[in-house]
C-alpha cells in the first residue's frame, strides 16, 4: 500500500536539536576573519613603517615603487603615487583567500548563516549556491593560485634578505634578528598554505586518473595531498603569522620594539 | 563415550547461570529517558520513554527494549547492527548517526536523548523515512564505461595506486546521512537539481577510476547540480565509513568541472591539444 509521503517542517533559524556548542566554531571564525580584515585594511592604508632596515612587511611585498633596499622600481607613476603599495598588492592574497575552499565553507557559514552550522536551521528559505553569479566567480580560484606562488617566491626572497644586515663598512653581512626568523616563519606557514591548496593538488596531478608511469606528478600529487590534509590548520597558522608579521615589522619600525640579534 | 548424566548436566547449567549473573551484576545498570519521535506522514512530537541501560548499550538496543516494554508499535528500520548495512541512519540529539553505533556513553547522561528521522527525505511513521529518491538518482548518472582493453585476452593493467585513490568511495554503505545533513537537500529541497554528497561520491568514483572513459562534467555541472555545494564539509563530518567526501570527492570534481567550464586556459590548451578527457 502507498501512503503519502511528506518531509518534516522546516526549522527556523538556529533551531536544532544539537545539545553541543554548535555556534562556537562559525563565531570564532567570524571574530578572527573580521579582525583580521580589520587590521589588514588598516595597515594598507598607513603607507609607512611597514619596512625596518632588511625586514619589509610581508602586506608590503613586493613592493612595486619605492627606495632600495626593498624597491623594485625607484618611482611610482604619477597616477601611483598617492596609492599605498600595499593597495597594489593585497588585492591578490586576499583574493587568494577569498576563493578558498576551505575558507569558502567557513566564512559561508559565519558571515552568511547558510548553514549556520551543520544540520542547524537557516535564516533564509531562497538558495543558489555556487551556481551563477556571484559565487559562480569561485571559480576563478586557481588564477589567484598562481599569483600566490609567485607571491610564496618573493616572500621567500624577503626571508632571505632578513639575515643580511648592513654593517658598518656599508658592505652586507650574514646575521640572525628575530625578525629574521619571523618572516622565515611567515614564509613556511605560507608555503605549508599554498602549497597545499585544492587548485594544486588537482593542477599537479588530480585531473588524471593514471598518474602510473609519471613518477614526477605521482610526487607532487602526493606532496600536495599531504599538505591538503591540514589545509584548514595551515589556513588559520599562516592568516595568524603573516598578521603578526606585520606588527613586528610595524613595532620595530615605529620603536616600540627592539629587534634582538642573535648572530 | 556416556552420555553425562542429569545431575551433572544440572550442575553445569547452574555454574552457566551463576557465571551470567555475577557478569550482568558486574555490569552498570542506569535509567535513561529517550525522546522519541513518534508520528506519521510528517506529523508527530517527541514522546519520552524511561528504560533500563547497560554499560556497551547503543541507541538501538535501548530503542529495541523500548519497543519490546512499552512501545510495540514503534517503527524503526534497522538490519545488521554493525554499521554496514546503512539502515537505521537517524538524527541523534540533533546530530546524524547510525543507531547502532552509537553507544549511550558518547551522550550527555543528565539529559534525555533525542532520536528523530532524518529530516532530508519524506517521512513515512515514527524513526523511518522514505529514502528511495536516492534510488532514482543513482540510475541517471552516466555508468562505468571503460576503455578498450590492454590485453588481447580482454583484460586491463592497473596501477594498485591507482585503483586505491578510488577505492576510499567504495567503502559507502549508502546510510545516506551525508544526504540528510547536506543543508541544500534538508533545509532547500534541491532534491530536483542536486544529487547530493552520496551520488557526488558515486560520480568521484567513477570519474577519477583509472579505466573509465567517460566524461561527467557537464552533467555534474548542469542536470547534477555540483554547484550547489557550497563546501559545508557537513557531509564529512557524519560520514561513519570516515570517506573525505569533500577534500577527496567533491572538490576534485569541482575542479574538473571548472577546467571544462570556467577556466579559458585550460579550454585553450584543449584546443591546442584537441583533447577531451585526459587519462
Amino acid at each position: 500500500m502507498t501512503q503519502p509521503v511528506v518531509q518534516l517542517r522546516r526549522r527556523g533559524f538556529g533551531e536544532t536539536m544539537r545539545r553541543d556548542a554548535w555556534w562556537l566554531p562559525p563565531l570564532g571564525v567570524f571574530v578572527v576573519l573580521s579582525s583580521f580584515l580589520a587590521y589588514a585594511t588598516w595597515a594598507a592604508f598607513q603607507n609607512a613603517n611597514y619596512e625596518y632596515g632588511n625586514y619589509l612587511s610581508p602586506f608590503y611585498s613586493p613592493l612595486l615603487f619605492g627606495p632600495p633596499p626593498h624597491g623594485w622600481f625607484a618611482r611610482a607613476p604619477r597616477w601611483l603615487a598617492s596609492i599605498s603599495p600595499a593597495l597594489l598588492i593585497l588585492p591578490f592574497p586576499a583574493g587568494f583567500r577569498f576563493t578558498c575552499y576551505y575558507y569558502r565553507g567557513a566564512y559561508y557559514k559565519a558571515f552568511w548563516a547558510d548553514p549556520p552550522s551543520c544540520s542547524v536551521g537557516e535564516p533564509r528559505k531562497g538558495y543558489l549556491g555556487e551556481r551563477t553569479l556571484p559565487l559562480v566567480l569561485q571559480n576563478v580560484h586557481r588564477y589567484f593560485l598562481y599569483f600566490a606562488l609567485l607571491f610564496l617566491l618573493v616572500l621567500a626572497h624577503d626571508a632571505w634578505e632578513g639575515y643580511h644586515f648592513a654593517d658598518a663598512a656599508g658592505g652586507m653581512r650574514f646575521g640572525i634578528g628575530v625578525g629574521s626568523l619571523v618572516l622565515t616563519t611567515n614564509v613556511v606557514l605560507l608555503g605549508g598554505y599554498t602549497l597545499g591548496c585544492h587548485s594544486l593538488r588537482h593542477l599537479v596531478g588530480g585531473y588524471l586518473d593514471r598518474l602510473a608511469g609519471r613518477p614526477a606528478r605521482r610526487t607532487a600529487y602526493d606532496c600536495v595531498s599531504c599538505l591538503n590534509r591540514g589545509h584548514m590548520n595551515w589556513a588559520w597558522a599562516s592568516l595568524f603569522w603573516v598578521a603578526f608579521t606585520d606588527v613586528y615589522v610595524r613595532m620595530c619600525a615605529m620603536g616600540v620594539w627592539h629587534d634582538w640579534r642573535i648572530l | 563415550m556416556t552420555a553425562p548424566s542429569s545431575t551433572t548436566t544440572s550442575h553445569a547449567v547452574d555454574a552457566y547461570t551463576a557465571a551470567q549473573q555475577a557478569q550482568d551484576a558486574a555490569v552498570g545498570h542506569s535509567s535513561r529517558t529517550f525522546r522519541v519521535w513518534r508520528g506519521a506522514n510528517g506529523e508527530g512530537d517527541f514522546r519520552d520513554y524511561t528504560t533500563e541501560a547497560m554499560d556497551g548499550m547503543v541507541v538501538l538496543d535501548a530503542l529495541h527494549q523500548i519497543q519490546a516494554e512499552q512501545a510495540p508499535d514503534l517503527a524503526l528500520r534497522w538490519n545488521c547492527k554493525a554499521g554496514k548495512c546503512g539502515s537505521c541512519s537517524a538524527e541523534i540529539n540533533g546530530k546524524p548517526k547510525l543507531m547502532c553505533m552509537t553507544r549511550l556513553d558518547e551522550l550527555p547522561a543528565d539529559e534525555p536523548v533525542s532520536v528523530e528521522p532524518m529530516r532530508t527525505f519524506p517521512h513515512v511513521r515514527d524513526l523511518v523515512t522514505d529514502v528511495s529518491w536516492n534510488f532514482r538518482v543513482k540510475p541517471n548518472i552516466t555508468r562505468f564505461t571503460p576503455r578498450a582493453p590492454d590485453a588481447p585476452d580482454g583484460t586491463w593493467r592497473v596501477d594498485q595506486r591507482d585503483v586505491d585513490r578510488v577505492q576510499e568511495f567504495r567503502k559507502c554503505i549508502e546510510c545516506f546521512l551525508c544526504q540528510d545533513v547536506c543543508h541544500v537537500l534538508r533545509d532547500h529541497h534541491k532534491h530536483d537539481e542536486f544529487i547530493g554528497p552520496r551520488f557526488l561520491v558515486y560520480a568521484a568514483a567513477l570519474e577519477m577510476h583509472p579505466l573509465d572513459v567517460a566524461d561527467r562534467t557537464t552533467q555534474l555541472k548542469e542536470a547534477h547540480g555540483i554547484g550547489y555545494c557550497n563546501i559545508t564539509k557537513c557531509c564529512t563530518k557524519v560520514c561513519p565509513e570516515g570517506i573525505t567526501i569533500t577534500d577527496n570527492a567533491i572538490i576534485p570534481l569541482k575542479e574538473r568541472v571548472a577546467d571544462q567550464h570556467f577556466d579559458p586556459l585550460r579550454a585553450l590548451v584543449r584546443l591546442v591539444r584537441g583533447k577531451k578527457k585526459p587519462g
